[in-house]
């Protein structure tokens, strides 16, 4: 009853190809980022800043990026993390070797040098397909793990291979407390997120989707494969070096090449997978998901025990953690098996004829 | 020479041990279209149980003959394997029943999350020893022919003798008995294989338990070869390339791949490491795999897919 | 913010349910733990972590508390990654005042590194971390109590010029290290050691995590290196000794850092790494762990198993958790015996801590470490280990202590301490500001 659509004409062709044509989904994006911008700076502790929202949203970032290529795309990759370092990396270099060049210009430039990694390591998709694309991907991981460990020039020539930047402002405001880090982060997501929704749904957006769809077909009627899937590279990789050199830069600090294994890869590609492939909001549920679930079995479990007076070891805290983390990811693909996302539009779809039966 | 016929063979072996690992992959998604990401947490918990039965039943039942006390380890982990395998079929793939691969590789990597707690919970995360009296110390071959022999190392060996036998095996339970036709029918189209009467979940039960069972076996090798401790799953990750060099759905191409790989790996560490400052040997191998998959995109021995419009 | 309310209502009802609920009263003093119980380095951080908790429980039990004031400390997994071990740090941090914060993790260390100066939290990174961090006049929060990995470096290459009569020129010595920031530590000293000392130093990187090592060892059994120092943690080390007798390397000439020589990395291969050593700066238990044994495990109290006290790695955390009650010690003595410190105060306290033999003897640990003195400028303390020998069932002392070189690595400290001070456009600390 409340989400219907009745009542809401169209009268020019700008309102109707808006990017929330209903109403109530509009309110309620501008009411969620008002309140991320303007309510939750004053709710959060220190520790929620610092320890969740940084984190998920620079993931959510990232998660943004792969979906691109994985969601809208259908091309599998687990290479995300070497994204992530390049862009880290290059930001950092930029930021350390050229005097006075701004933050942001920095982050941009971390992706745009990702970016052209992603161009050449998506050229073998166009030759290899589905789980063998996935593990070819993962040549790219391990060989910017060996370079960034190897190559000293990356990291400026420290010694211990390990690369830190501090003292971040951009325009004259500095970015040094949580919550303007937040901000700075959330700002970030706000626009790449518009700029990816945006994306898919254009003509480019369309392309992606009729490749993943059946790319055979989509050649036949004139897409071009190369053009598509190595433009799907390319914005992928942009969006997830920038988030690589966000979380280098704004959440770490300091940070070595392991921050950016193929554990990181994993974990992007099952964000993706889990919050739904092909959808902008599925990368935030996924994110979520898999940030906030593993903080708050850690913190809830042991209060949990003292209430029925077992107190759990901390190897025992982590091992249950894994146990229903494992179990929730089964159960929510039971339940669901296109993500987090789809349930959600089904929850829309049944609001919109709550509270009458039909 | 010499020391380059030795970096081969060291090579060869180190694929064989790769190919064991690869197998258990091989295997899943021949049959079930599934491809497994908890095979290297099913290596680790198959080696744990393993490990923890043979260091139980001599305590416990007083048996001290190390080839007794080690095959009833073996045969204990094996059971618990099976169980395992039935547990994922009734509780998992029972309920994912021809969904998207996307969708069944995620519920194996929470799967693979759930066994390492629930291995590390059951068993313990300290090294434990598996001795099933390898022999350890090198052995020195052709001595007269180069200086100071070749190193053969007698383990690896072994344990390549081991990896041949499986794959013998499996090869001929795929091709000539009936479960094995079962198994790849349901591995072209679940629905159809169903529809003409092939018990879906007795055939998955099957296909883990065998998968299972190779697991147990890699890791004992392994596990006898590193000790078993939580990075053992980190095992996969080096069988990867072997099993997309291979084709995901041939058994003798995870031995081949695994050949080609152990080779590339060794002789490009040794010879090409040094003058990059070496630790080159897993993206190397990954790249060789990208390599081969540019000329042959479903690896050396894999089904060709076909696209039909 | 759902979540936060949870865990606030979880708690409320916990602590009406059972008034005996632990939680951090004013008058207690809060040591943070960021162990790794689980993961790839479990076997060697569990040690570690039991080390560190049964010396704080005696400190409560037998001493009732640091000068009456009791002991309170949470545990939280790192497991050994990055991001987790910042996510207890900043959950723990909130807990008290002062919070000394010991990762036992070179990455985990780095991040800190850059957050507790912020936060006002001192950092023991003993035996680990960065090693120019010995210089307290640029890291004024970081303390690599008892050797840095430079001094390490620096003491197995004194121990191996005395056994070559002095003369190591000619000869090769490889390094097998862990490929990441711990592993690379040591490469500069050694370098300039290589220099100094003309042999020919071969760096073989091993890929976390280490566990085929086949084409090391090849090259190894190629090159024929007089000594081979072994540098890594976890399933490496292992895997590093099962290498070395799969190709007959003699392991009497591999020399491991004092992470790559305790129980875990010997145990499962057992007679076959019969005479492999490693640096150890910890000696015999003596009366502390008596101690430990009765007021701890005797009631019941231990945090690990009973014949783990007294190992290696037990010890080091032992001795890691009595140079934080120590620096808290000597804070109170300036600030308030019996109040409860915070981080400025136990800062001071760490930096201004002398343990002499004497003191030590009274603490019960006169056996089992060596005296230390810090200052401004040093907050490494000591700098001394020595050589244990595994013979196939237990670590043998087969040397004396031996003390890192300062005239090779005081200018190493001052060019990286200096370098980072730059790069983060910091300055020196002052005199003035030392005497504070």
């Amino acid at each position: 009853m409340f989400y219907r659509e009745n009542g809401q004409f169209k009268t020019t062709y700008r309102s109707d190809q808006q990017i929330f044509p209903i109403a109530q989904d509009r309110w309620g994006v501008l009411l969620i980022v008002a309140f991320a911008f303007l309510g939750v700076p004053f709710l959060a502790d220190e520790y929620m800043f610092r320890a969740i929202l940084i984190p998920f949203l620079i993931l959510a970032l990232a998660a943004l990026g792969v979906n691109i290529l994985v969601g809208y795309c259908g091309q599998i990759s687990l290479g995300s993390g070497a994204f992530m370092a390049v862009g880290a990396y290059a930001a950092y270099n930029f930021f350390v070797r050229v005097e006075g060049m701004p933050l942001i210009a920095c982050l941009l430039m971390g992706g745009v040098f990702a970016t052209l990694l992603g161009i050449f390591f998506g050229i073998p998709s166009l030759r290899v397909k589905g789980l063998y694309l996935a593990v070819a991907t993962l040549a790219a991981q391990f060989f910017c793990d060996w370079a960034f460990l190897r190559i000293k020039w990356f990291t400026n020539d420290s010694a211990s291979g390990t690369a830190s930047v501090s003292d971040l402002s951009v325009m004259g405001l500095a970015i040094q407390t949580p919550l303007q880090k937040y901000l700075f982060c959330l700002a970030f997501l706000v626009v790449f997120g518009l700029l990816a929704k945006n994306l898919v749904r254009s003509a480019i957006g369309r392309e992606w989707m009729a490749i993943r769809d059946m790319d055979v077909a989509a050649a036949v009627i004139g897409i071009r494969p190369m053009y598509a899937k190595l433009s799907a590279f390319a914005v992928s990789s942009f969006i997830v070096g920038v988030a690589g050199a966000l979380w280098a830069f704004v959440h770490l600090g300091s940070w070595e090449p392991a921050a950016f294994s193929v554990s990181r890869s994993f974990q992007l590609l099952f964000m993706v997978i889990l919050g739904g492939m092909g959808s902008i909001m599925g990368s935030f549920f996924g994110a979520a998901f898999i940030v906030v679930l593993p903080i708050a079995i850690n913190i809830v479990l042991p209060e949990l025990g003292q209430w029925v007076g077992i107190t759990v070891s901390t190897a025992a805290l982590t091992h249950t953690e894994q146990i229903i983390f494992g179990a929730l990811i089964v159960w929510f693909l039971i339940v669901e098996p296109h993500g987090l996302a789809r349930l959600w539009s089904v929850g829309k779809q049944k609001l919109r004829l709550w509270p009458f039966p039909h | 020479m010499g020391f380059f016929l030795e970096t081969l063979i060291g090579g060869l072996m180190a694929g064989m041990l790769y190919s064991l690992v690869a197998l258990g992959f091989v295997l899943i998604f021949k049959a079930s279209g599934v491809f497994n990401f908890a095979q290297g947490a099913m290596v680790l918990f198959a080696a744990l149980a393993m490990a923890r039965f043979a260091e139980w039943v001599p305590e416990y039942a007083g048996i001290t003959n190390p080839v007794l006390f080690n095959l009833i380890a073996f045969a204990l982990a094996a059971v618990v394997m099976f169980v395992v395998a039935w547990l994922v079929e009734y509780l998992v793939l029972k309920h994912l029943v021809n969904q998207e691969g996307t969708t069944l590789l995620m519920a194996t990597l929470g799967i693979t999350y759930f066994l390492d707690g629930v291995g590390q919970t059951i068993f313990g995360s300290d090294i434990y020893k598996i001795d099933v009296g390898m022999p350890k110390e090198p052995l020195m071959a052709f001595q007269s022919v180069f200086e100071g022999g070749l190193l053969i190392s007698q383990e690896d060996l072994v344990a390549a003798a081991i990896a041949a036998c499986l794959v013998a095996g499996l090869s001929l339970f795929f091709q000539k008995t009936s479960t094995g036709r079962a198994l790849r029918a349901v591995a072209d189209d679940h629905q159809a294989a169903q529809s003409i009467g092939i018990p879906l979940d007795r055939i998955w039960v099957i296909v883990w338990c065998v998968a299972g069972v190779v697991a147990l076996v890699a890791g004992m090798i392994w596990g006898s070869k590193l000790g078993v401790q939580f990075s053992l799953s980190e095992v996969a990750l080096r069988a990867l390339p072997v099993v997309i060099l291979g084709g995901l759905t041939s058994v003798p191409g995870a031995i081949i791949g695994g050949l080609i790989i152990g080779v590339g790996e060794k002789l490009s560490e040794v010879f090409l490491g040094p003058y990059v400052g070496g630790g080159i040997e897993i993206w190397f191998a990954y790249v060789l795999a990208l390599v081969f998959l540019l000329f042959r995109p479903q690896g050396l021995f894999g089904e060709k897919i076909i696209d039909r419009v | 913010m759902k979540l936060h309310h949870l865990v606030m209502a979880t708690t409320l009802a916990a602590a009406t349910l059972l008034p005996s609920v632990a939680s951090a009263q004013a008058k207690e003093q809060f040591f943070p733990v960021l162990p790794y119980r689980t993961g790839a380095y479990a076997p060697n951080g569990v040690p570690w972590a039991n080390g560190y908790a049964d010396y704080l429980k005696l400190i409560n039990a037998r001493d009732g508390g640091i000068n009456g004031v009791k002991i309170s400390m949470e545990e939280c997994d790192t497991a050994y990654a990055t991001d987790r071990g910042v996510e207890c740090y900043e959950r723990l941090k909130g807990k008290a005042q002062g919070a000394i914060f010991q990762p036992l993790s070179t990455g985990i260390t780095f991040a800190l590194t850059e957050k507790a100066p912020g936060d006002k939290n001192p950092l023991i990174t003993g035996g680990y971390g960065r090693s120019e961090s010995s210089d307290g006049g640029v890291f004024k929060w970081n303390f690599p109590l008892m050797g840095t990995y430079w001094s390490g470096a620096d003491i197995i290459m004194q121990h191996l010029t005395k056994k070559e009569g002095g003369n190591l020129k000619g000869k090769k010595i490889a390094l097998v290290y862990h490929d990441s920031p711990y592993g690379k530590e040591p490469i500069p000293l050694l370098q300039e050691r290589a220099k100094m000392q003309g042999f020919d130093l071969s760096l073989l990187p091993v890929t976390a995590p280490g566990v085929e090592q086949k084409a090391t060892w090849l090259q190894i059994r190629q090159q024929r290196p007089d000594y081979v120092l072994l540098w890594g943690w976890g399933v490496m080390n292992s895997a590093s000794l099962k290498e070395a007798v799969a190709t007959g390397y003699p392991r009497e000439k591999m020399y491991g850092v004092w992470w790559s020589a305790a129980e875990p990395d010997v145990k499962d291969v057992g007679e076959a790494a019969k005479g492999y050593n490693g640096l150890v700066v910890t000696g015999e238990g003596g009366k502390v762990i008596a101690d430990i044994k009765t007021h701890v495990h005797g009631k019941k109290q231990g945090t690990g198993p009973l014949d783990e006290v007294g190992t290696t790695l037990y010890n080091r955390g032992l001795v890691s958790a009595a140079l934080a009650v120590e620096g808290v010690r000597q804070a109170q003595s300036r600030y308030g015996k019996g109040k409860v410190m915070n981080g400025e105060q136990i800062r001071w306290g760490l930096e201004n801590l002398t343990l002499d033999q004497k003191a030590l003897e009274k603490l019960g640990l006169g056996t089992i470490m060596k005296p230390i003195s810090t200052s401004c400028l040093d907050h490494e303390g000591s700098r001394s280990a020595r050589v244990h020998t595994w013979d196939g069932k237990k670590w043998n002392l087969t040397s004396d202590w031996i003390e890192a070189d300062d005239s090779i690595i005081k200018p190493l400290v001052k060019q990286y301490a200096d370098k980072y001070a730059a790069e983060k456009k910091l300055t020196r600390r002052t005199p003035a500001d030392c005497q504070s």
